[in-house]
Order: C-alpha cells, then sequence, then structure tokens
C-alpha cells in the first residue's frame, strides 16, 4: 500500500467512512462549488467614498503611507516626491504592466528599470490587484506585469491602486479573483500585504523592516 | 520526532525554569500578548461569531478530511505541482531530503514551521551535507543557539537582546567585531544583511503553511517578516511541508479563519504577509519557483479522528492558549520538553509520542480555563487535559502518593456526611493553626506548594457550609 492510501485509509478508518459514500461526496461538491461566505464583518462596508476612508485609515493603521492623486497621469510626479523625501535614491524597478508603461515617467528625474529583482533594488513600483477596505490590505498577483520578487527585495515598496478596485471585504476580493482566474483557478502567486515588513522577535519589540520592504507606501489614483 | 524529547522529565524541567532568573526576566515579554489580543477582538464587533464559524468549518472539514484531501491533492497536480504522503517524521523527512538531493542543493531556506521542529528536519538536512539556514528571525536566534522554539510563534521569547547580541558576535564572524549592536534595530538590520545573501544562494526554499485550500490547491502561509515569500519565490523550488489537518475548503473558508488567526496570535487585524501560491511558475511568469512540492504529513493525526481528542485537530497555531497560561508564563516553553508548549502542547503532545512519554503536560494546568477561553477555534483544553489525566490514572503512570490520594479523597468524597463531618474540622483545625499569620510557610504533605508560595490558611468554615449559609441548601 503506498503512502497515500496508508494514509487516506487511516482517516477513513478513525471516521467510520469508506469514501464511497454519496451523501458525504455530495457535501464536499456542494461546498466547493458554492464557496459560502461565512461571517462578514461590517467594518469594510459602505458606498465607494466610505470604503477608501476605511482603506486608508486601515492601511495608515498598518503603517503604510497613503497618497491620493487624481489621474493615473500624476502617479510619476507622486512617487518622485515619495523617494526625494524618504531621502531616497531617483530610481524604480517595475514589471511590464501595461498601466505603469503608459504613465508619463519621462517628466520626472526618475531612472527607470524593468523586470524582476535580483535583491540589488532600492525602489519598485507595484500595480495592485485590488484594495481591501475591511484591514487596509492590498492584494498583488504574481506574472509578468507585477513580478513577485519586487513586493519583497526592494527596501521601498510603491503600490499604485485604483479607486475603483478598493473593496469591502476578503469576499468582494476573492469574487474578482474568480472572475479573473476562473472558478479553483488562481494566480501562481496571491500577496496580501498590509503594511511595510516588521519582527517582534527581539523581545517583543516591533520593529519595521525585516525582511521585506522597510516602507510601503500606496498610491491611489483612478 | 525530534532527537531529544525530555517531556518525562517535566517536573525537574519545571523546577530549572523556576529558578533561572535570566529565563524569567525574559518571559516579562510574554505578557504583552494577552492585552493586545484583547485589543484586537474588542474592535471587531463580529469576532466572536467568527470564532464560531471558524470552529464549524474545521469541523465539518475533518469530518470530510479523506474527500477534501483527495480534492485538494487534484488541484495541486492540476497546477503543476506534486504531492507526497508520509505516514511518519521518518517517510516526512526522506522525502524532503531526496528532493532536495535530487535538486543538487548546497544550501536551503527555510521559514518557520512547527512540522519542520516535529519531525526535525534541520538535522536530517544537515546529516546529507546540506546547508538549512532557518530565516524568520526568532527561529534564525534560535538556530545560532542549537535550541528549540520556546513558543509556537514567538521561538525566541526566552531570549534576551543581549543574548542575541552575544550571539550574532558568535556566528557573524566576517564582521567587525567593534561594531555596535546595542540597539535592536542594529540586531534586525544585521540579520536582515546575513540572510538576504542566504535567500539569494538558496537552491531550494521549505516553507510550513497555514492552510491548504482544496478549491485552488494553493498554500498558504502567513508572517510578518517576509521571509516565508523569499524562502519561496527565489530558489529554484518551494517544498511545502505540512500536517494533514491544514486542509480547508475554500478561499472564503481560509478568509473567516485569517480573521481569528492574527487577531488571536499577535493582536494584529492582519499579519503584515498572506501569501497563497498555486504550483511552480506559470509560462510568462519572471520569478517563481520552477518546482512546487507539498509534502503531507499525518504523523498520528488520522489515527486522532473521531476519537476524544480530535477537537485538537481545530488548532490553528495561534498561540493564544500559551499567551493566557499561567503555568506557560511562569516556566517558558522549553520545560514542557518537546515541540509544544503551553495547553495546546500538553494535549497534542501525548496523542503524537504516546502517554507513557507525554502524559505529565496534561497535569500542568490550574483548570483556570482561559486558553479556552480565547481558542479561536473554541477548542475544549480543560477538558482534553482531563481525559489526559483519567488515561494517566487508569494506566497506573502516575505517581503512588497521588494514586494513594485520589483515592483516600475518593472514600471521603463517597460519603457525603462523613466528608462534611471531615472538611469541616480540618477547616476548623487549619483555621486556628494558622490564625496568626493568616498563611502557612510551610505544611506537611504541601512541600510542593509552599516551596515557591505560602498556603493561604482557611477562615474557618467549608466552601459547602458558607454556600448554605448564603444560598440556602445545596440542591
Amino acid at each position: 500500500m503506498s503512502a497515500r492510501d496508508s494514509v487516506l485509509a487511516g482517516v477513513r478508518r478513525s471516521l467510520g467512512v469508506t469514501g464511497t459514500e454519496a451523501p458525504r461526496r455530495f457535501e464536499v461538491e456542494r461546498r466547493l462549488a458554492e464557496a459560502p461566505a461565512g461571517v462578514v464583518p461590517e467594518r469594510g462596508q459602505g458606498d465607494a467614498g466610505q470604503r477608501l476612508a476605511t482603506f486608508k485609515a486601515e492601511a495608515e493603521r498598518a503603517q503604510a503611507s497613503v497618497a491620493e492623486v487624481a489621474t493615473r497621469a500624476e502617479v510619476p510626479a507622486e512617487v518622485a516626491r515619495f523617494l526625494r523625501d524618504a531621502n531616497c535614491p531617483a530610481t524604480v524597478r517595475m514589471g511590464a504592466d501595461p498601466r505603469l508603461a503608459a504613465m508619463p515617467w519621462s517628466e520626472t528625474a526618475l531612472e527607470i528599470s524593468s523586470g524582476p529583482s535580483d535583491g540589488h533594488d532600492l525602489n519598485a513600483v507595484s500595480f495592485a490587484f485590488a484594495g481591501i477596505a475591511e484591514t487596509g490590505t492590498l492584494a498583488l498577483v504574481s506574472g509578468a506585469d507585477n513580478p513577485t520578487t519586487l513586493n519583497f527585495l526592494p527596501d521601498n515598496h510603491i503600490v499604485v491602486l485604483r479607486r475603483a478596485d478598493v473593496v469591502a471585504d476578503y469576499e468582494a476580493a476573492i469574487a474578482r479573483l474568480r472572475a479573473a482566474y476562473g472558478k479553483g483557478g488562481a494566480p501562481r502567486t496571491l500577496n496580501l500585504v498590509a503594511g511595510p515588513s516588521r519582527s517582534g522577535d527581539i523581545e517583543q519589540t516591533l520593529l519595521l523592516g525585516a525582511h521585506g520592504p522597510r516602507r510601503l507606501h500606496i498610491v491611489i489614483s483612478d | 520526532m525530534t532527537a531529544v524529547a525530555t517531556t518525562p522529565r517535566f517536573k525537574a524541567n519545571v523546577h530549572e525554569a523556576l529558578t533561572d532568573v535570566r529565563l524569567q526576566g525574559a518571559m516579562t515579554f510574554a505578557r504583552n500578548f494577552a492585552g493586545r489580543r484583547a485589543a484586537a477582538a474588542e474592535r471587531l464587533p463580529e469576532f466572536e461569531a467568527l470564532r464560531d464559524s471558524a470552529r464549524a468549518i474545521k469541523d465539518h472539514t475533518l469530518a470530510h478530511l479523506d474527500l477534501y484531501l483527495e480534492a485538494y491533492e487534484r488541484k495541486v497536480v492540476e497546477s503543476g505541482g506534486h504531492v507526497h504522503f508520509a505516514e511518519d517524521a521518518e517517510a516526512a523527512r526522506k522525502i524532503v531530503v531526496g528532493l532536495c538531493k535530487g535538486l543538487g542543493a548546497k544550501s536551503v531556506t527555510k521559514g518557520k514551521s512547527m512540522i519542520s521542529e516535529e519531525i526535525g528536519l534541520n538535522a536530517a538536512i544537515e546529516a546529507a551535507g546540506i546547508e538549512a539556514v532557518e530565516t524568520d528571525l526568532g527561529e534564525y536566534i534560535i538556530q545560532l543557539r542549537h535550541e528549540t522554539p520556546s513558543h509556537i510563534i514567538a521561538p525566541a521569547i526566552h531570549v534576551t537582546a543581549r543574548d542575541v547580541e552575544q550571539d550574532f558576535r558568535k556566528a557573524h564572524r566576517e564582521l567587525p567585531p567593534e561594531r555596535d549592536l546595542s540597539r535592536p534595530e542594529q540586531l534586525l538590520g544585521e540579520a536582515r544583511g546575513v540572510l538576504r545573501a542566504k535567500f539569494l544562494a538558496a537552491d531550494a526554499g521549505i516553507t510550513g503553511a497555514n492552510f491548504l485550500i482544496a478549491e485552488t490547491g494553493a498554500s498558504v502561509i502567513v508572517t510578518n517578516e517576509g521571509n516565508g515569500d523569499l524562502t519561496q519565490i527565489l530558489p529554484r523550488a518551494h517544498i511545502v511541508i505540512a500536517s494533514i489537518e491544514k486542509i480547508v475548503p475554500t478561499l472564503e473558508d481560509a478568509a473567516q479563519l485569517l480573521r481569528v488567526l492574527a487577531r488571536s496570535a499577535t493582536g494584529q487585524d492582519a499579519s503584515v504577509y498572506t501569501t497563497f501560491s498555486t504550483g511552480p511558475r506559470r509560462a510568462g511568469d519572471p520569478d517563481g519557483p520552477s518546482e512546487y512540492h507539498v509534502v503531507l504529513l499525518d504523523n498520528g493525526r488520522s489515527a486522532m479522528l473521531g476519537g476524544e481528542f480530535e477537537d485538537m485537530l481545530r488548532c490553528i497555531r495561534c498561540g493564544a492558549c500559551m499567551n493566557h497560561c499561567p503555568v506557560y508564563q511562569a516556566v517558558g516553553g522549553h520545560a514542557y520538553g518537546w515541540v509544544y508548549p503551553g495547553p495546546m502542547g500538553a494535549v497534542l503532545t501525548p496523542s503524537l509520542i504516546g502517554v507513557a512519554e507525554g502524559g505529565q503536560l496534561p497535569n500542568a494546568s490550574t483548570f483556570c480555563g482561559r486558553c479556552e477561553e480565547v481558542c479561536p477555534v473554541r477548542i475544549p483544553l480543560p477538558k482534553m487535559m482531563r481525559h489526559w489525566r483519567e488515561r494517566e490514572f487508569a494506566r497506573g503512570l502516575s505517581p503512588a502518593p497521588q494514586r494513594f490520594g485520589l483515592g483516600a479523597w475518593a472514600f471521603f468524597a463517597a460519603r457525603p456526611a462523613l466528608y462534611r463531618f471531615a472538611t469541616g474540622l480540618a477547616a476548623r483545625a487549619l483555621h486556628l493553626a494558622g490564625r496568626r499569620k493568616g498563611r502557612f510557610a510551610s505544611a506537611p504533605l504541601a512541600g510542593g506548594w509552599t516551596r515557591y508560595r505560602d498556603l493561604a490558611a482557611p477562615q474557618g468554615a467549608t466552601f459547602q457550609s458558607r454556600w448554605r449559609a448564603k444560598n440556602g441548601a445545596v440542591k
């Protein structure tokens, strides 16, 4: 008997089942198909304005900084301002996201490089898949548009988020994922990010910038 | 099983811990957790309802675990990953070491994983001539110290900043000896620099999983540092090692559990990084691992299903029970002698390593019930510790004086009139004997108690007689 069969047989022996019972199979298939929502907190709910206000407040509570600009064309200037104020070099790395590529980076003094990070980049810009108001969390998906290494290796991570992509709760973000990847489908990596990296492992003192970014700056635009 | 379980000498461990001044100093930091959890729960009106929901999800999954394991396996394979089942620790070690050797790995990075501790994975990897590097700051510290974790989410909670400074000076010889490491942020900065090089050089990355999602085949890790992500995204292979009860049906179910996990663990509304990983890198992906493996470990868990300890399999390893446990706070995690400390460890350890080895741990409870009050999945920990005590007694494993004492107590307790008479007499006698100070600094047969604190003298009446005086007859 293979280890697989032996583990499954052990589970079935303890549960007193054979694995062929139709009602059990039906119950599992139904649960996977319907994916019931459970308890959804009130906190993130409300109209677009309320959701955005909650998102900003919660993201700042998680020690991210948040800036809002009117249009996407203003994003490069905001990125340049943030890096200048933080006394960081005017270089950024980003993926192939066409929404980022369409921004007027040449109007700033920023030096742009593209592709995944090899660990030597100080600053990166990503475009978020969604923002979750409930906890001020960003959802980022892997791929050539926004390489996952950019979320973790640079010291400063700047994330652009569309106002229209701020959703109330995890369940709303999951619904968007299903719409994008199909039911049961998923990106290789989905990162939910709430604030910059931190550790409390030395005497339970909270320190920012453990292994991931020391700063997380969110730029909200159209 | 890890190399040395010192659980059978639990009592000696406790005496050592209570007289260890350095440890007692470090353990004061553990007291911050309770207030943070309370504040986070307070901030979310739906928190109690979410705990009920979390419990129901786990119960449903455990009752259908065979089918969810099959569904999960199908989705992992569909996404290009590999699933390996392991019946016990040795099988799991062999699989992981085999995968690392197959990759020709020279070094592997590791995200924090209690399953890795449970099966003693690092020793096995290093025995194969491969460097294993823990990357969670707390795990890295205890790896340098050749210790085991003393807390399931804060593994180095027993270590002070000064200890870390000494460990780093000893381990990081290539750095200038005159460097300043007096502040915690300097220690963190040094670890960041040293480990960054390890991340970039690793051939494989091994992480645990907080959840495995049957609907999509994703493994989920939750961290604050981002170390688990660098561990899995940079090397050629990502190896996940998780026990079978980590399965949940859907993404929605994971969302319910995530809402109680961070709040119960650190008091955060959400951990900084919650990462869902599905299979290896895809066509067009510029980064990510080329291979994705999941090792599913049983190691005694399937035998717990359907029995009186099944509820323990709901555990999501948040650590709230130990953060609220007066015994854990007093003795720290190492006294428990194996991988899992605190109330959850006291229940789980005898299930996994046997009652003969781990049977003493369920006695490490005052039955104050705080662990059950804060458990996000409402595991009846005190009740299960009582079950273990009954088993230990039934198997004749408890010490003779305790068995004699319980027998004597049972003789009186079964004869209510005699019991009332005898306890009434004792309460009056002790009241008279102790009336001058109101407490005893030592007492016959109670040396274990009075060694660390005084015994309060009774006020002259038994609980039953006072109850009757206040509320009428006992029904």
